[in-house]
């Protein structure tokens, strides 16, 4: 059977205010258990939620960049459920009224085809604490410090029809939230969860099949990959004649395999109902309009933007601007350097396989744009050529100085003395007769082939130092006798 | 000495006629005699209030201080009082001590009042008799046969028998006005969102609202003088600020138009009952009020609604009382579901496990929309009731409950007829309106309190009326006979 795979993505965002949803304690991760946390996290009797207007804001610029409408009226309500790490017995969320309500996306895939993702809805909700099974002998620590950390949960329509897609899907909102500083997008540590809900139905058909559920799938690979081997667990199902059972499920990146957590007839009646110790959100048109007219530049504007200021390749465009940082990275190294195409190069090349090498995010580069882009001026007013300049970037990488530094503690710096470069060649020729005389006597095409022997023979005489850029020439001339 | 009011003991306690120490110690010693009959107390703070007076004799040594400087009151057990057992009347915080202090008893406190203690109250504040308490039943100074009302049923009683000079109370559904009306005293229920609800431990979010209770209205003038006022840590907190409460106590009543709502005099209401609040409504005639008859038409669906919404808000409310950080927790769980479920069944009583469970069952998917979302419906209904009379007239008057307080144990077995009880006060709680009891006269030898009902946020208008009446009548000022003379 040729099956079509029907995708809906819910991502949970984590908002990188200050302090909490609903409290004044700090966010963060990795602090000792249960220190970042007031009344309102712990749910003590009598403590009652302030809203962080931080979060409000966050979210209706979030709204703004999907296209979205702003839900000019939202309300918290109360999901009841009980959980050891959920300490008031429900989550604060919202239903009915969310503060972003539909708008879309145009994905842009891999074959460079666009497709649009519509988004149902984007709505707050306080995060729940940690359940801790380790390290108590059969018993569970409760850990708090996340409880009440404000989530923008983003849930999109059934659009998605591939694992690729998903994945790009994912992508652009991470580098939405990250453009507007609104998620750190820190995946390993939790700031961006990803639910996928998954059917596939024969293709042509027009009602959608019975769905799971995969929670909390952390990062981009395991995302393509749980959707793939769940695709391949339900075909299997339905080319038996199964049928799927909707549940709750989740991904063991280890095995490699989906599993049951819980089906649907375990499901909580979650008894939503408007939190009372809460106020509807009203917002101002006013207010709305100041956060659009403020909201700074999106992914796609900026790769629109590459194009039209640097004359960068659509490609090359869309790359750079696919995250903040290495946007930034290469702006920054491009203004000083003041010439796009060997920056983006240079980003997208060398820099790009030294971070992938060693599993560094841009921001983390042991070589910063500043010093980055001083390397490059190097190229580009030739006092090193291009082969030079990686190991002088990999002395950089290496923290052995700057630029100008190391090419002058190694004595790297171009040979641009033509006088010099004369003299070079000279002994190459005379020291090739042979060589020499057999390139004298061959046709044009012949001789293009061979002048790559004495370019060579320069470079290595000059230890890499001489210029191409004069080598070449010059060796032409001198040839021709 | 424990007769006198608030500006009185203030002026002797500045006039160093007597210590804050010396009242403090007065009032204890009533307490240790008569409230084991009473049980009005879930926790006297001996050590604390003494330490608390002999701070306040020095601030009125040099001079400072409020007029509550020094003053002995207590709270309703369900503010949370820092390093003070708070219970909520229940098994399941028979061992809380609270880190933090409720914005109300933080305020009072800042005000230099002493607090003598904590008192007894119905469970999670939901009873109207106060038979719900883990703590045993408090009984009612002027008849220990009978119940005081409730929720605040304690701290009624200790104002009624002199044990304190005044107490917070909270009122859901009547659970200030009741009990002050039953033991004779006076109460005042606030606009929603006058007094801050932060550190009050939630039955009904939305319906809950702290507020005085003391003898006279002038003594719950003084109290708001401190309560009341914005709390940034209470969403619900209203902005504007809050009156000067005092100010206008004595402005005169001529042409004070009062509504006298038919729907609040008709089948239900003891006779005796309703003399009693005909003679108060002439008492304001004779004060240059006028008197019009006006109509609350959905009064009766006042019950039903409320017996929806705040079962359903106290359902999730009271979800974070789990057995796993504080309060109660079951011996030896086998596993997760088996702490819930016995902790919770150990630690609420059956009153607050019934309220649970018809909260869950209202909010529950398939019948939210027939219950909870209806019940609301019908609360806009009676929201616009109250505006719509409240164009007409300054206030609304009536009875507070249908009867004087009845016989202890004589309607446990009715939870209807408890329901009943407080046809007269929950739509008030629904509409948000701010409501009074004072004391009307006496049936039976029984307090009456006449209910006086304003617009938003006119508790200085309110106390205003009652603070007149108060002038020209002496119902305030009566004390229980076990009390009298020691």
């Amino acid at each position: 059977m040729n099956w079509e795979v029907v995708i809906g993505l819910e991502i949970h965002t984590q908002l990188s205010t200050k302090s909490k949803l609903f409290s004044g304690a700090a966010v963060g991760f990795g602090a000792e258990p249960n220190t970042q946390t007031t009344l309102v996290d712990l749910g003590m009797p009598g403590a009652l939620p302030v809203f962080n207007k931080e979060a409000l804001r966050m979210a209706v610029m979030f709204g703004h960049a999907i296209n979205a409408e702003i839900g000019m009226s939202s309300v918290f309500a109360r999901k009841n459920y009980f959980y050891p790490d959920l300490p008031k017995g429900y989550q604060t969320s919202q239903m009915d009224h969310p503060i972003v309500g539909k708008g879309f996306l145009d994905v842009m895939l891999e074959d460079g085809t666009t497709s649009r993702v519509g988004i149902t809805r984007a709505h707050l909700e306080e995060d729940a604490g940690k359940s801790l099974h380790e390290d108590f002998q059969g018993m569970t620590g409760i850990d708090l410090n996340r409880s009440s950390t404000p989530l923008l949960e983003i849930v999109s329509e059934p659009d998605i029809r591939s694992a690729k897609e998903a994945v790009a899907y994912v992508k652009m909102i991470h580098s939405i939230v990250t453009y507007l500083g609104i998620c750190d997008g820190n995946m390993a540590e939790g700031s961006m969860r990803c639910d996928i809900n998954l059917s596939l139905r024969p293709k042509g058909q027009q009602e959608y099949g019975t769905r799971t559920e995969i929670k909390n799938v952390n990062s981009f690979r395991f995302i393509e990959k749980a959707i793939y081997t769940e695709i391949e667990r339900q075909a299997d199902i339905l080319e038996d004649g199964g049928r799927i059972i909707q549940e709750t499920r989740l991904y063991d990146p280890e095995k490699n395999e989906t599993r049951s957590m819980r089906s649907k007839e375990d499901a909580n009646d979650y008894r939503y109902f408007p939190c009372p110790d809460l106020l509807p959100v009203v917002l101002t048109q006013e207010y709305v309009d100041n956060i659009k007219a403020t909201l700074p530049e999106l992914p796609s504007q900026k790769a629109a933007r590459f194009q039209s200021e640097h004359a960068l390749s659509e490609y090359d465009a869309n790359v750079l601007s696919s995250s903040r940082a290495m946007a930034d990275y290469f702006e920054v190294a491009n203004g000083v350097v003041k010439d796009p195409k060997l920056a983006a190069n240079w980003v997208m090349g060398e820099l790009s396989k030294l971070l992938n090498q060693e599993q560094l995010d841009i921001a983390n580069s042991p070589v910063n744009a500043q010093a980055f882009g001083e390397l490059l001026i190097r190229i580009k007013d030739n006092t090193i050529n291009g082969k030079t300049a990686k190991d002088v970037f990999q002395a950089m990488w290496n923290g052995e100085g700057s630029a100008d530094a190391i090419i002058e503690a190694k004595g790297l710096k171009q040979v641009t003395d033509t006088g010099a470069i004369e003299a070079m060649i000279q002994t190459i020729l005379d020291a090739n007769a042979a060589q020499v005389e057999q390139y004298r006597a061959a046709d044009e095409d012949k001789q293009k082939k061979m002048i790559g022997f004495f370019v060579g023979q320069v470079m290595k005489a000059s230890q890499g130092k001489a210029n191409p850029g004069l080598v070449n020439p010059i060796l032409a001339k001198m040839l021709k006798g | 000495m424990f007769e006198q009011s608030i500006s009185t003991l203030a002026q002797k306690l500045r006039d160093k006629d007597i210590s804050s120490v010396e009242l403090t110690r007065l009032f204890l010693a009533r307490i240790a005699k008569f409230d084991p009959q009473l049980n009005s107390f879930i926790t006297v703070s001996e050590k604390h209030a003494l330490e608390q007076a002999a701070a306040a004799d020095v601030l009125l040594q040099n001079g400072k201080g409020t007029s509550l400087t020094g003053i002995p009151v207590a709270h309703k057990d369900l503010f949370c009082t820092e390093g003070t057992l708070t219970t909520c009347g229940s098994k399941m915080l028979h061992n809380f001590i609270p880190p933090y202090e409720s914005t109300v008893t933080s305020r009072i406190q800042q005000a230099g009042a002493v607090m003598l203690g904590k008192t007894n109250m119905d469970e999670f504040a939901m009873g109207s008799s106060n038979e719900n308490s883990f703590y045993g039943a408090v009984k009612n100074p002027w008849n220990l046969d009978m119940v005081p009302g409730g929720s605040s049923g304690g701290s009624a009683a200790a104002v009624s028998a002199g044990l304190v000079v005044a107490a917070t109370g909270t009122d859901t559904g009547g659970s200030i006005r009741q009990p002050a009306s039953f033991c004779g005293i006076t109460g005042l229920k606030p606009t929603y969102g006058r007094v801050s609800r932060f550190g009050m431990i939630a039955y009904a979010s939305s319906l809950d609202q702290g507020g005085p209770m003391a003898k006279s209205a002038e003594d719950c003038a003084h109290l708001m003088q401190a309560m009341a006022g914005f709390d940034e840590k209470d969403s619900t907190s209203a902005e504007n600020p809050a009156d000067d409460y005092l100010a206008s106590l004595n402005a005169p009543l001529t042409g004070l138009k009062i509504g006298l709502p038919k729907e609040y005099f008709g089948e239900g209401l003891d006779s005796k009952v309703a003399d009693i609040i005909m003679a108060a409504v002439k008492e304001f005639e004779k004060l240059g009020a006028t008197v019009k008859e006006i109509s609350l038409p959905n009064l009766q669906l006042s019950i039903p609604s409320y017996y929806v919404i705040a079962p359903s808000e106290a359902s999730s409310n009271l979800s974070r009382f789990d057995g796993v950080r504080f309060g109660h927790r079951c011996d030896d769980p086998r596993d997760l579901l088996d702490m819930y479920m016995r902790s919770r069944a150990e630690g609420f009583g059956a009153e607050v496990q019934k309220r649970i469970m018809v909260g869950t069952y209202a909010l529950s998917e398939g019948y939210y929309d027939a219950y909870y979302l209806k019940a609301q419906k019908i609360r806009r209904l009676i929201k616009q009731d109250f505006v719509k009379a409240l164009e007409e007239v300054d206030v609304i008057m009536g009875p507070v409950a249908p009867t004087t307080a009845f016989g202890l144990g004589s309607k446990t077995s009715d939870p209807v007829a408890m329901y009943l009880e407080d046809i007269y006060t929950l739509s008030v709680n629904l509409a948000g309106i701010p409501a009074m009891s004072i004391p009307a006269g006496f049936a039976d030898n029984m307090p009456v309190g006449l209910q006086i009902m304003g617009n938003y946020f006119a508790e200085a208008k309110l106390l205003n009326v009652a603070h007149q009446y108060q002038q020209h009548t002496d119902w305030h000022l009566q004390t229980p006979t076990m009390v009298k003379g020691a």
